[in-house]
């Protein structure tokens, strides 16, 4: 345990957040500073609402987008939506009527904030250090990354939040998960989250909040650390913190929602004080060797089934008894073998997107990859943006045409193919490289098989048509 | 809504998997509804169906198909039952369905929260609870166990009983059938005087 005097940066968060602290099995009453919100799981969350007559409390912290189910074809317009999908219009429909009705801001169809929940957060400087940060959303654990505690909650706490502000909570365990060394090249963000998961298993966070530490850690840039918060969820912690520094600050600075002036001074004095103290110890500890990580890639039905990318498929045998049918049941629907190599693996789809991998850095990578270069014949490569405003400076910048030049679909902004609930979506029986964060069955299409990596991995991938080490192409 | 659980006594229906996914519970294409409807068709389509549509054929080998297993309204499943996505779609189609309760060494964190808010039981039982009981529902489908929120026991079937840990706070919620947005509305006095000791940086509006 921690002493009074010396606390983690979770602590620090939770104790001010505290609008009654929780004793004899009660749960404390955590105060909620943004809720973010999307049209799939709030639906249900206004019909509570209003079948109760109760209004939002604060509209000010709430901020709404369309994301999941929006189509990212630039040619499908609101007519042709209705049309082809009018259970998704509907939905969008009544997210447009709830924050009228009570004065919620929303990022439409066609507004120029819109994008995925996740990238708009930090993007808008709307997220920020030492907040609490809630949404529907598992994936809510992405804005950890400039030091706040965020986590997904179900839609009944969806209500509990527009109603009160508030949020019925018991208080988590901490673990730290200490990433140290200099990552080597071709070694990304999502390289070091998926070591982590398959070290620690996709159950190894249940019940605790990660705060990754270590020199490849502080090394990572801000789109990077949203690419390993991002993930906390798929290791079982539905939080991931990363404790603010100056590459937080330089991020913030500037942005929309973010402090300015004297606001901004304020600020950046309180966030300085938020790090972990010397000394302050977590419930668990895990350190994980940077440097000698490699490219990683995944095999099975879910995230914490990954392996190098030169590496090979386990073999059942060093399974543990009771995991073993479950694993042979993953490698049966992946139409995999046990002790197979991945690597040159032929594949369908490339897709670039989603709140893990969707941002300017993400897309810059992959467009470093294939600038100049062809993808493979026959290969369906989308490269989706996170945002509206991403899509904005990828188009300024010349990687939308390096990725048209080369053969891939340039898509508007959304969670694409990610979930599949948007038009998007694997054929059965098809392979894909994904820069997203599930590969569990289905999840990007009924019977289609997903392989996570990064998005030079992806890129790289996409001009062989084959599950390909990016090492092997930028040497 | 309040949703209230006592005391269950009924069959299980065998899921012997581990890392059960809320895709899995439900996929994304049931995502699209605005109210808790319609999802029960939907549970487990993709293992259920054999393309993973209900209107299309079964598959016969899925437990939920499976006619000695017809009436189980307990899923005895494998470790960390619903990971993955938050999505209470989940839970609101496992009671549509008329599961009500899951029995399981682990569960996901959210998804645990979820059910207990539906009136979905989650009850974590060791490892070895867990292989005695696929073993007896496996020598005999009609085995029945009774599960008492009250006394927090799980009677097995061989006569003992087992001891399951639940958050006290939403054992009372669903005993005293109390919802947890009544108790949070109580707080507003609090709450109010939060805010007026800490204001609020952000404005969403103003961007
Ligand atoms: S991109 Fe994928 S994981 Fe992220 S919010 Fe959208 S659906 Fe969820």
């Amino acid at each position: 345990m921690t002493s009074a005097s010396t606390r983690t940066l979770f602590e620090k968060i939770w104790r001010r957040h505290l609008v009654t602290a929780g004793e004899r099995g009660l749960p404390a009453t955590l105060f909620v500073d943004l809720h973010l919100v999307h049209e799939v799981t709030s639906p249900q969350a206004f019909t509570a609402l209003a079948e109760r007559g109760l209004i939002v409390r604060r509209p000010d912290l709430t901020l709404a987008t369309m994301d999941h189910s929006t189509p990212t074809d630039p040619s499908i317009d609101d007519a042709k939506l209705r049309v082809l999908d009018p259970e998704g219009s509907a939905q969008l429909d009544q997210l447009q009527a709830n924050c009228e009705r009570h004065g919620i801001p929303l990022y439409a169809m066609g507004d120029e904030r819109r994008g995925i929940v996740h990238v708009i957060g930090p993007e808008l400087g709307a997220t920020q250090p030492g907040m609490t940060v809630v949404c529907g959303d598992s994936h809510t654990s992405t804005h950890g990354a400039v030091g706040a505690l965020a986590f997904g909650i179900g839609t009944s706490e969806v209500g509990h939040v527009l109603a009160t502000q508030c949020l019925l909570q018991h208080r988590p365990n901490t673990y730290e998960v200490q990433v140290d060394g200099s990552l080597p090249e071709g070694v990304v963000a999502k390289d070091i989250i998926l070591a982590v998961i398959a070290k620690l298993g996709i159950g190894g966070g249940t019940g605790h909040v990660f705060e990754y530490t270590g020199e490849a850690i502080r090394a990572l840039d801000m789109e990077g650390r949203m690419t390993v918060c991002n993930m906390s969820i798929e290791g079982g912690a539905r939080a991931g913190l990363i404790a603010p520094d100056e590459v937080t600050f330089d991020y913030l600075e500037g942005r929309p929602m973010a402090p300015s002036g004297e606001a901004w001074e304020a600020a950046l004095e309180d966030w300085r004080s938020l790090p972990t103290d010397e000394g302050a110890t977590y419930d668990r500890t895990t350190t994980i060797d940077g440097s000698a990580l490699e490219p990683m890639v995944t095999y099975g039905t879910n995230p914490g089934m990954a392996i190098p990318i030169a590496g090979a498929i386990p073999e059942d045998r060093t399974i543990e008894p009771e995991k073993r049918a479950s694993f042979l049941k993953a490698l049966e629907y992946m139409a995999l073998e046990p002790g197979q190599q991945l690597q040159g693996k032929p594949i369908d789809v490339v897709f670039v997107g989603s709140c893990t991998n969707s941002r300017y850095s993400d897309l810059l990578a992959a467009a470093n990859v294939l600038r100049g270069r062809k993808v493979a014949d026959g290969l369906r490569v989308l490269v989706v943006p996170g945002s509206d405003a991403v899509k904005r400076q990828a188009e300024r910048d010349g990687l939308a045409q390096v990725f048209v030049d080369a053969g891939a679909e340039w898509r508007e902004a959304g969670c694409s193919m990610c979930l599949a609930m948007n038009g998007d979506q694997l054929a059965p029986g098809q392979y894909a490289v994904s820069t997203s964060n599930r590969n569990f069955e289905g999840r990007q299409g009924a019977g289609g098989r997903t392989f996570l990596a990064s998005p030079l991995t992806a890129a790289a991938s996409a001009i062989t048509g084959r599950v390909t080490d990016v090492r092997e192409v930028l040497s | 809504m309040s949703a209230r659980f006592e005391r269950f006594t009924g069959t299980m229906a065998p899921l012997p998997i581990q890392n059960v996914d809320t895709d899995q519970i439900i996929p994304a294409s049931y995502l699209k509804v605005t109210d808790r409807s319609g999802l029960a068709s939907g549970l487990f389509c993709r293992w259920r169906y054999r393309d993973g549509d209900p209107e299309g054929e079964r598959n016969a080998g899925f437990v939920l198909n499976q006619p000695q297993h017809q009436n189980a309204r307990i899923l005895l499943a494998g470790d960390n039952f619903g990971c993955g996505s938050s999505r209470e779609h989940a839970p609101w189609a496992l009671v549509g369905y008329g599961f009500r309760a899951v029995i399981s060494t682990s569960f996901a964190d959210i998804f645990r929260s979820n059910a207990l808010k539906n009136g979905l039981l989650v009850v974590p039982v060791t490892g070895e609870v867990s292989a005695a009981l696929f073993d007896a529902v496996a020598a005999d489908p009609a085995t029945r166990v009774t599960i008492d929120l009250e006394s927090r026991t799980l009677s097995l079937p061989d006569g003992g009983e087992a001891a399951f840990d639940v958050d006290p706070f939403a054992r009372r919620c669903l005993l005293d059938g109390t919802d947890q947005l009544g108790y949070l509305l109580k707080q507003a006095a609090a709450i109010g005087a939060f805010e007026a000791e800490h204001p609020s940086r952000l404005d969403t509006r103003s961007a």
